[in-house]
């Protein structure tokens, strides 16, 4: 059993990487020495004061932190109900909440000596904030990229290709962001000595998803204080989109313990939880298996087979979650719901209209779950919505499902 | 208690010769086609069998492995099915031992006591499973031991001395050292190593270590079974079998066979390398 106390829900994981069930470290004999250096380092730089002012130094002059938390009144107004906020981390220097995790994971892989840094990317979010931290540190940068996202998201493979990098199309699978994940894990197996694999979600194994998790709770962190400021309490619910699950766990974790605090995280229902491999949505159709290193719900079929699964969005195609919010699911402390492609394409054009701001097609999702839940809400109900990314990357695919405008 | 995998290396360490190890995935391109293939395997040569457990996602797998796995996925394989084409083969065969390799997926998903259950029931002999390290040895490692399988552990270049007990705890049957860091059917090793790095995990157990990832062909397989136990050949016999195949991937007359000869090519190489070393 775990070691979890029932009176927190923030001091997961255990030695063994573990949130009760979920987590571990299922990952080939050549990965697991430098797992455990991996593990080892982070340890060891969580407790250097040095390492903290290096990261708090670049979210100042590098990432353009603390993002602010905005009252969106037109889009409150329009609801009639709950008092909506979104935390801006779509400011943040190169557009998403993923700069957050990059800089940490590349400061981290420069303490290690690493000079070859990959990734895998989905909406490109990712690979274009890693391709970033590496021409600024002036590393070797490979970033896995499904087929099927590289024509999807051709202006992140353009900024990506700007910064130095190099974008390998993964052409196995269904060609998206899993098919990247494996093609990123064979090449970390072939490459292990000099090379330092950059995860762009709070997934995989020990100790990816506590590392991403830390450095990207600075979005809750933030919330906590802008909150107290603008409300002078906490806020009485928390949204954010689910890919792998690292804009929603920054958010969610510094508020685990605060019962008060309502939190919602919203999977991808693509075109419909009662379609056919039609959804991302792994909480709400899938069941525990192992896949990617970690133990954790996963689309499947009876035999084990991944299945790929469908969004709208490149970054939310994922046919897995994050332990942790596998754990936070079961326990029962934050609830799941999820959003078609039809109601993020909604709420991403409701969105640019009433408060002109052009959300990313991942936190249209958020921002759908919002749209229905603030009416049924009372006017004093303070809501935080993660708006973890900006939409400049979506808006031709968005166009083009919309017909053309 | 003794294994057939076990028995297996005894009496080829009496005849002083290595063990040539065949993987082929089970259910390509087609489950018939395939269990004739096992079937025809010992004769050709092969002294231990594995069966590859077809799964969407090997991590660790090269493209010739994983395009088998999906090929066998369309085949209609399942984990069940590999089992049963276990237990097809051990009729005609009680002596060759089986080991399976795969991924923890569709074993977890079946349940680890049905799957050891059935694995037992249906001749198999081991387990390899690529992604359980010895870090999740409570998941399957230490039930299959108690179900009398073998479970054969993957050393790497990068398991270090310090490492390396923990990685030999609970390995039995044999040892598979993975010549290089990378995925399978990658490029070929620096042979001269192989030796070296097999006389340091003989420093810390007493099991038969085989050598694998990156043999292709005889003239290799000659070279590294002179300094191990045993000599895995993966990669390229998927890649015979390939060849084989006519239009959308089906078996041809020629596709038996052509695996066939190059394992019986394989197996003159094993079977002359300590001659040719003695010479
Ligand atoms: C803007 C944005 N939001 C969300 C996600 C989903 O990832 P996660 O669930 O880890 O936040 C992505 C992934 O690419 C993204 O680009």
């Amino acid at each position: 059993m775990n070691q979890q106390t029932p009176n927190s829900f923030r001091t997961g994981p255990d030695d063994h990487g573990r949130f009760g069930l979920f987590g571990g470290r299922f990952v080939a004999e050549t990965l697991m020495p430098l797992i455990l250096d991996l593990e080892k380092a982070y340890e060891a730089a969580k407790i250097d004061p040095a390492f903290h002012a290096e990261i708090a130094h670049l979210h100042t002059h590098y990432v353009g932190r603390p993002s602010p938390l905005y009252l969106a009144e037109r889009m409150t107004e329009r609801l009639g109900g709950a008092k909506i906020y979104f935390k801006r981390d779509e400011l943040n220097h190169t557009g998403a909440h993923k700069i957050n995790n990059v800089l940490g994971q590349i400061l981290l892989a420069r303490r290690m000596g690493k000079k070859r840094i990959i990734a895998e990317t989905g909406a490109g979010q990712h690979g274009v904030a890693t391709a970033t931290a590496c021409a600024k540190y002036g590393l070797e940068c490979v970033v896995y990229m499904g087929a099927v996202d590289v024509e999807r998201q051709k202006p992140n493979v353009f900024r990506m290709k700007m910064l130095g990098a190099t974008v390998v199309p993964v052409q196995s699978g269904a060609r998206t962001l899993k098919d990247a994940m494996n093609e990123a894990l064979r090449d970390w197996v072939t490459n292990v000595e000099n090379t330092f694999y950059c995860i762009g979600t709070a997934a995989g194994p020990h100790p990816y998803p506590a590392m991403v998790r830390d450095f990207q709770s600075i979005i809750g962190k933030e919330v906590r204080e802008q909150i107290m400021a603008a409300e002078g309490r906490l806020p009485d619910s928390l949204v954010a989109c689910i890919g792998g699950g690292s804009n929603a766990i920054g958010l969610f974790h510094p508020f685990l313990d605060d019962a008060s605090v309502a939190i919602y995280g919203v999977e991808a229902a693509g075109h419909g939880l009662d379609v056919d491999n039609g959804h991302a949505a792994s909480l709400a159709g899938g069941k525990p298996g192992v896949l990617h290193g970690n133990r954790t719900y996963l689309l499947m079929d009876d035999d084990g087979q991944i299945l790929e699964g469908h969004s709208i969005s490149a970054g939310l195609d994922y046919p897995g979650i994050g332990p942790e919010h596998a754990w936070l699911r079961d326990m029962g402390r934050v609830k799941y719901l999820s959003a078609t492609d039809k109601e993020a394409l909604d709420a991403f054009q409701l969105c640019s209209k009433l408060e002109g701001i052009i959300p990313a097609l991942e936190p249209a999702h958020a921002l759908a779950k919002v749209i229905e839940l603030a009416p049924t809400l009372p006017k004093d109900h303070v809501m935080v919505m993660n708006m973890c990314g900006r939409g400049d990357k979506d808006i031709f695919a968005v166009a083009e499902h919309l017909g053309g405008m | 208690m003794t294994t057939r995998i076990d028995a297996r290396f005894a009496k080829l360490a009496t005849e002083n010769r290595a063990a040539l190890v065949t993987f082929v995935m089970g259910g390509d391109p087609d489950i018939p086609t395939s269990l004739d293939i096992v079937k025809a395997l010992p004769k050709a040569g092969a002294d231990v069998i594995e069966i590859g457990m077809p799964f969407t996602d090997p991590m660790a797998d090269g493209p010739s492995i994983q395009a088998a796995g999906l090929r066998a996925l369309n085949a209609g394989m399942t984990l069940k099915k590999t089992l049963q084409l276990v237990a097809d083969f051990r009729r005609s065969d009680d002596e060759t031992p089986v080991v399976l390799m795969g991924y923890y997926n569709p074993i977890y998903v079946m349940g680890v006591e049905k799957f050891l259950d059935a694995a037992k029931a249906a001749g198999v002999d081991g387990l390899i499973v690529v992604d359980l390290p010895p870090e999740e040895d409570d998941e399957l490692c230490l039930p299959a031991l108690k179900a009398g399988l073998n479970f054969i552990r993957l050393a790497t270049p990068t398991t270090n001395d310090k490492r390396l007990p923990s990685v030999l705890t609970n390995t039995s049957g044999f040892v598979y050292y993975v010549s290089l860091t990378g995925v399978t059917g990658a490029a070929i090793p620096d042979y001269s190593k192989v030796g070296a790095s097999v006389a340091r995990i003989k420093g810390h157990t007493a099991l038969p270590v085989a050598v694998g990832f990156g043999v292709k062909t005889a003239d290799a397989a000659r070279t590294i079974g002179a300094q191990a136990d045993g000599v895995v050949v993966g990669t390229a016999i998927v890649d015979a079998l390939k060849n084989s195949l006519g239009p959308d991937n089906r078996a041809t007359a020629k596709t038996v066979e052509a695996v066939a000869a190059l394992v019986r090519e394989l197996s003159a190489g094993v079977r002359s390398a300590r001659k040719a070393a003695a010479e």
